[in-house]
């Protein structure tokens, strides 16, 4: 039986101890060794528990999570696949895990191997002329591709007309607040009535001012953008880039390459595409891709071969500098690496056509309790729900019927984005899932919409198996407390 | 059907103001905050603060995300309800009730360019 677990201060009994140090064998007094600025006045305030304590306690709290290992997880918009454990074996190499960024690169010849293997790899999957491997996330990864974007403008002398960057309504949110951050005033083109870009109203905003346009392919309700090539067609001819936003990468694996559909710049989301854990903050990872024009700008260093081995190649004279310290999250860049290694070529197409086939599988299920938009043409990795039918007869809202599927073991998907269905869930099953899995989830939402036909009041305390329902949310973001302080009184 | 309230001027962004002399009291329709669903923090604007007309006022955050609300008109705010900061589910339940911020107007006649009550209702019938 779950409960709510005390935290390990609040465990702690005066003089309990669980660990037996040795005696210091360093002659001479503390008092004599260390200035008087380094030495603590009074004891830290450590919790004080026996080694059973400890063990207990961390245990329990790792029963109250909820993971891609514990459960189906059908987060779209956010790739939550399996991740593969041999990654794992890789990344915890001794090679990979106990060097450091500083050391001679004679001495790391391996990891920079990995590295310069990694952008190689990247850019044959995209199409792409060379990779950046320092972002640390999507949204970072975006704001790099941005930066290259007026980089390229800034040398071409129109940096200070080129002034707008252009986004669907359908983008993931990081889009437009990257542009602003980097500078840019955003423009929305409106989608169609088919969920696309609409091509008129993409005409009508371009022009001198275009910086670029940033998009994402399948976009956010899981449609790909089939008129991508008229579309680059349109942002090129006005002088302006295209950027992709790889979150969506893992519908398209092996089967079309963002190069190829005319994108300048891009990043990938190692932590979605390339099955590295992410979730609980990180660590995420976003290698940015540059078609040839671009190449001069990407930030330094970059790893290059020459015959004697690799080496980092500081002098980059129109770089844009450094993005993040030293090289990027390494211990996710080689869990990438494993990852592609193993799946292969056949292997990477192979993910992509079932993560389709899943999702396609789980809408066709749902069409019939749920209003899912643009169901009638087949979707990519992922799909929209509108729970605007319960919200509307019931009174049920997306929230609820999300809150609700915690019940049934499932991790809810994501909700209210995007922002042009209204009572919005997106549903990302991935390839790892059989169709038990999926069958599972279709049942438990199938169930959800009868219970809101049936008894639509038992949604508003839901989740009852949790061990904390409803929070607040919102004061928890804006008022959050991140650490126990002592009661001194 | 949202409620419009009759006697109040509306924006496209699904502001009301209720003017009273020099000042008016701004708040969000019913039509804005049944959109919105359950609302739970309001960032209420500085008192003193300028305001134009259409530009940012303040940010009402919902289950669903934040969402900008714009002032109807310009000028300064001379008072802000702290009511919502505790309570900011009032504006579902009482969404005329409920003003935001009362905002000393500047240019008066920047509300002839506002929607009346008819004009609001055939509006949002045509957002339907």
């Amino acid at each position: 039986m779950l409960s709510q677990e005390k935290l390990i201060f609040e465990k702690s009994r005066k003089g309990r101890v669980g660990v037996s140090l040795p005696r210091c064998d360093v002659p001479g007094a503390p008092s004599t060794l260390l200035p008087e600025s380094f030495r603590r006045s009074e004891d830290p305030s450590l919790p004080e528990v026996s080694e059973v304590d400890v063990v207990r306690h961390f245990t329990n709290l790792s029963q109250l999570n909820f993971g891609v290992d514990e459960g189906f997880y059908p987060l779209g918009s956010c790739t939550m696949k399996y991740n593969p454990k041999l990654n794992e074996n890789a990344a915890r190499l001794s090679g990979f895990s106990n060097i450091h960024p500083l050391q001679a690169e004679k001495t790391v010849q391996g990891a920079l191997k990995l590295m310069y293997d990694l952008s190689t790899m990247l850019c044959e999957i995209t199409g792409m002329a060379g990779m950046t491997l320092q972002p640390a996330a999507g949204a970072h990864g975006e704001l790099t591709g941005v930066f290259l974007i007026k980089a390229y403008h800034r040398r071409n002398g129109d940096e200070g007309t080129r002034t707008k960057i252009i986004v669907p309504d359908s983008a993931h949110g990081t889009n437009p607040a990257t542009a602003s951050v980097a500078g840019y005033d955003v423009v929305e083109v409106a989608s169609n009535d088919r969920g696309n870009v609409d091509i008129e109203a993409l005409k009508a905003v371009v022009g001198e001012d275009t910086a670029g346009m940033m998009l994402t392919n399948p976009n956010t309700l899981g449609l790909f953008e089939k008129d991508i090539l008229e579309i680059a067609e349109i942002v090129h001819g006005a002088g302006g880039l295209l950027y992709y936003d790889g979150a969506n990468a893992n519908a398209i694996l092996g089967k079309i390459r963002p190069g190829d559909m005319g994108f300048d710049v891009l990043h990938l989301n190692l932590h979605k595409t390339f099955s590295t854990p992410h979730g609980g903050g990180g660590p995420g990872s976003g290698p940015v891709g540059v078609s040839r024009r671009l190449l001069p700008f990407l930030p330094t260093p970059v790893v290059v071969e020459k015959g004697d081995g690799y080496s980092l190649d500081f002098d980059l004279p129109d770089s844009i500098g450094k993005v993040r310290s030293f090289y990027g999250n390494f211990g996710v860049l080689v869990r990438a690496y494993a990852y592609i290694m193993s799946m292969g070529a056949e292997g990477l197409l192979s993910a992509s056509e079932n993560a389709v086939l899943n999702a396609n599988y789980i809408m066709k299920r749902l069409e019939g309790e749920f209003d899912i938009p643009f169901s009638d043409v087949p979707c990519k990795h992922e799909f929209v729900i509108s729970g605007e039918k319960q919200h509307a007869e019931n009174g049920v809202s997306t929230l609820d019927m999300a809150k609700r599927l915690i019940d049934h073991g499932v991790h809810p998907p994501t909700i209210y984005f995007p922002l042009i269905v209204h009572e919005a869930m997106m549903v990302e099953p991935t390839e790892t899932e059989g169709k038990e899995t999926l069958d599972r989830f279709v049942d438990a939402m199938i169930e959800i919409a009868k219970e809101a036909k049936e008894k639509p009041e038992i949604f508003h305390d839901a989740p009852y198996t949790t061990v904390v329902s409803r929070l607040d949310e919102t004061r928890a973001a804006r008022k959050p407390v991140l650490r126990w302080t002592e009661d001194k009184g | 059907m949202a409620e419009i309230k009759a006697g109040l001027k509306y924006t496209k962004e699904h502001e009301w103001i209720k003017v009273e002399g020099e000042k008016g009291y701004v708040g969000i329709s019913d039509y804005a905050q049944n959109a919105m669903g359950d609302i739970v923090f309001v960032e209420l604007p500085e008192v003193g603060q300028d305001v134009s007309a259409g530009g940012d006022l303040c940010v009402v955050e919902s289950v669903k995300g934040a969402n900008d609300v714009y002032s109807p008109a310009s000028g300064k705010i001379a008072e802000v309800n702290e009511d919502l900061e505790d309570s900011p589910e009032k504006i579902n339940e009482d969404p005329y009730g409920s003003w935001i911020a009362l905002v000393e107007l500047s240019d008066l006649s920047e509300l002839d360019g506002l929607m009346n009550e008819e004009a609001y209702r055939s509006y949002c019938e045509g957002l339907e």
